[in-house]
């Protein structure tokens, strides 16, 4: 409980909520260009773009952002650091491949896309609030543990079981939607497919905050007791918001299947899911533009940091030191990341726009 | 004392524990009878695995309790365990192939990982003191920086570091697997190492056990896990108490990584498999308490090697249901004070 009182956790409370309306509004384009520049720049963005980069880079961070918003949603607004979101991903990621159609054929039943991925989805999202269900009976520092306890479970079981998950080989050659003539994992429509993904997930999420079940679930991160005597149901709220959080790392970890068009244990290791919560911290965990930023400047340097060690004359293989390094440094000096740097290099520079900024 | 009281207090548990002791019991000692080996695989296999499980148990104790004693007082979960386990098995690796003395190879393990821990506590704990999610974060980060320093010392290979020639080899226990067909007894044959580490776990369990509750710097320890700020108000200098007990869990955590080296093998991953054993122990066994990491581990060192033998595609779901029951019923662990 202290923890939840004290720690640089806290999101802000949606800017709107506390000023007048008739001020700002946080969609007028000459108040905010940017992200309107941003919408736009990600709509056009085959326009600039080729298959590598749509996909490798922009794909990927859109997909790994929409994780991170998921863990973003739960410690921003409820104050509950999950490290199983991948976990999740990975799950909703694998029913693809046991319902859909892969190069298994004796484990996956071949069901339709669109039957298979409803399933997944309805699986992890049950899965993830089960989870859940279990960590909301701890607080704080314990739900780390417990969720970080859940995902290297499930990673090992992984490996270990050959009747469901294929043991250490997973499922290979897992096949994508094809609908109305179109193949949608070509580059340009997974590209737009997980774009509305994201967006969906992003504006649900600010919708969310706003919304009364989110307003609550911030007053459950900032005072649990009060909110119980004020009559909410402490723990039922934190399991819905558990179940919210599934379904959007789900619906991320559908399109993950479909971009590698492969799963293995690998892509749920320990690793990985402590990957989406620098990927978060590293963004800013209070801000869900946040995820999405702290996962651009993750898959950027993944994708680049072997090349420019290289060049630096440095050993190209210490990419995840220089992560580490780099999540350390943010840890230390900012804690809600690199959206509040951001924002406090703008209320420097610009002291009448306090405040008017919006997430 | 308090064995009469959880018996007053809950009856029927203590009965389906005895019960559930006396059945492990007469497994253990009795011949089985046909039937039962024909259901469940020899007795040979059973045995084994038992011994096993309470050997692997011993030393997860040996990385728990360190676990568990550093987040009983500071409230730190160090994330960097694992990692701490990993490094002392390098370094043990490291003493025993150079100078070739495996009791070496722990004082200097056990030094070097502790050393590594009063590092940790004066330079990065203590400046974050009470923001808990913060130092949780920073152990993250740390984790990932020493893992990856580690491959690069060390490299992807495994390695596994030399048993002394004096404990190579089986012994035999006066445990009965069969009857030959003459009617004469075949006992267990056990290797000798694994007995002798998890006698020094059992040795080092004792004595900080005694440490902690009957000398005066145990006393100062757990006075400080219930309240540390009156603690501190009495004048005890809490930081050089905090600095010495994250030094004995970080040099706990290296003698470890050295009989992990001996009785299994050093590889990156290693860390992370270490850390969630020592997680699950201490939410089994109850955060912060020694005894109960020494429950936990055992409970979870047995559940994983007769899963592993009976049920091998699901071993990992047992341990998992384990953790779950007991945070279902009792969710602060099996021994924690609540």
């Amino acid at each position: 409980m202290s923890l939840a009182e004290r720690a640089p956790l806290h999101a802000r409370p949606p800017a709107t909520a506390a000023l007048p309306q008739a001020v700002a509004s946080p969609w007028s384009i000459s108040e905010h260009p940017l992200p309107w520049l941003v919408a736009v720049v990600l709509l056009i963005m085959p326009l600039l773009a080729n298959g590598f980069f749509l996909i490798e880079i922009f794909g990927t961070t859109l997909i790994l952002g929409t994780i991170a918003l998921s863990l973003m949603f739960l410690a921003g607004y409820g104050g509950m650091v999950s490290l199983m979101q991948l976990t999740i991903a990975g799950f909703a990621g694998y029913m693809v491949g046991v319902f859909g159609v892969s190069g298994s054929a004796n484990i996956s039943l071949g069901w339709p896309w669109w039957l298979a991925v409803p399933m997944a989805l309805a699986l992890a999202t049950a899965f993830g609030t089960l989870g859940g269900a279990l960590a909301v009976r701890t607080e704080g520092i314990y739900t780390i543990m417990i969720t970080l306890a859940i995902g290297a479970a499930f990673y090992y079981f992984t490996n270990q079981n050959w009747a469901i998950f294929n043991g250490h080989t997973g499922l290979n050659t897992i096949a994508t939607p094809r609908a109305f003539g179109v193949d949608w994992r070509a580059d340009i429509p997974f590209y737009y497919v997980t774009l509305g993904v994201a967006a969906a997930c992003y504006f649900a999420v600010l919708y969310i905050a706003r919304a009364p079940f989110g307003l609550a679930l911030q007053g459950l991160r900032d005072n649990p007791r009060r909110m119980a005597a004020l009559g909410f149901h402490v723990n039922a709220h934190r399991i819905a918001a558990y179940a919210i959080a599934s379904l959007i790392a789900a619906l991320a970890g559908v399109l993950q299947v479909w971009n590698y068009r492969q799963i293995s244990p690998g892509s749920v290791a320990v690793e990985r899911c402590i990957d989406i919560l620098i990927i978060a911290v590293v963004g800013g965990i209070t801000r869900p533009v946040g995820a999405y930023v702290g996962a651009f400047i993750f898959v950027i340097l993944r994708t680049f940091a072997l090349d420019v060690l290289v060049q630096l004359g440095l050993d190209g293989n210490r990419f995840r030191l220089l992560i580490g390094a780099g999540f350390l440094v943010i840890v230390f000096w900012s804690s809600d990341g690199l959206v509040g740097l951001w924002e406090r290099w703008r209320r420097h520079g610009a002291p009448t726009q306090r405040g008017a900024h919006h997430g | 004392m308090t064995v009469t009281r959880f018996i007053e207090r809950h009856p029927a548990w203590a009965l389906i524990i005895l019960i559930a002791a006396g059945v492990l019991l007469w497994l253990v000692l009795a011949v089985w009878p046909p039937g039962l080996e024909e259901a469940i695989g020899r007795k040979r296999v059973f045995l084994n695995a038992v011994l096993n499980g309470i050997t692997l148990g011993g030393l997860y104790f040996l990385v728990a309790s360190g676990f568990t004693l550093i987040f009983g007082l500071m409230r730190n979960v160090n994330l960097a365990h694992g990692s701490l386990y990993l490094f002392g098995g390098y370094v043990g690796y490291a003493i025993s192939a150079v100078t070739g003395s495996w009791l070496l190879s722990f004082i200097v393990a056990f030094l070097a990982v502790a050393l590594v821990g009063v590092l940790l506590q004066l330079l990065v704990f203590r400046r974050m003191e009470g923001e808990e999610l913060r130092q949780t974060m920073v152990t993250i980060g740390l984790s990932i920086v020493f893992a990856d320093l580690m491959l690069w010392a060390f490299g992807g290979d495994f390695y596994q570091i030399a048993t002394p020639s004096w404990l190579i080899g089986p012994v035999q226990l006066p445990f009965v697997t069969a009857l030959k067909s003459s009617g004469e007894a075949v006992y267990l044959q056990y290797p000798l190492v694994r007995l002798v580490i998890f006698a020094g776990a059992v040795v080092i369990g004792v004595l900080m056990w005694l440490a902690l509750n009957r000398t005066r710097v145990g006393l100062m320890v757990r006075a400080g896990v219930d309240d540390r700020d009156i603690l501190a108000a009495t004048g005890v200098r809490i930081q050089l108490v905090f600095v010495g007990v994250f030094a004995l869990g970080a040099g706990l955590a290296g003698i470890a990584g050295v009989v992990g080296g001996t009785f299994q093998s050093l590889s990156p991953g290693e860390d992370t498999r270490f850390l969630l054993a020592s997680l699950v122990v201490v939410i089994v066994g109850g955060m912060g308490s020694i005894p109960g990491a020494a429950l936990g581990a055992l409970i979870i060192g047995l559940a994983e090697q007769l899963g592993s033998v009976y049920i091998p595609t699901y071993a990992i779901v047992v341990t998992f249901l384990i953790m779950v029951l007991v945070l279902a019923l009792r969710p602060q662990g099996l021994l924690a004070r609540r």
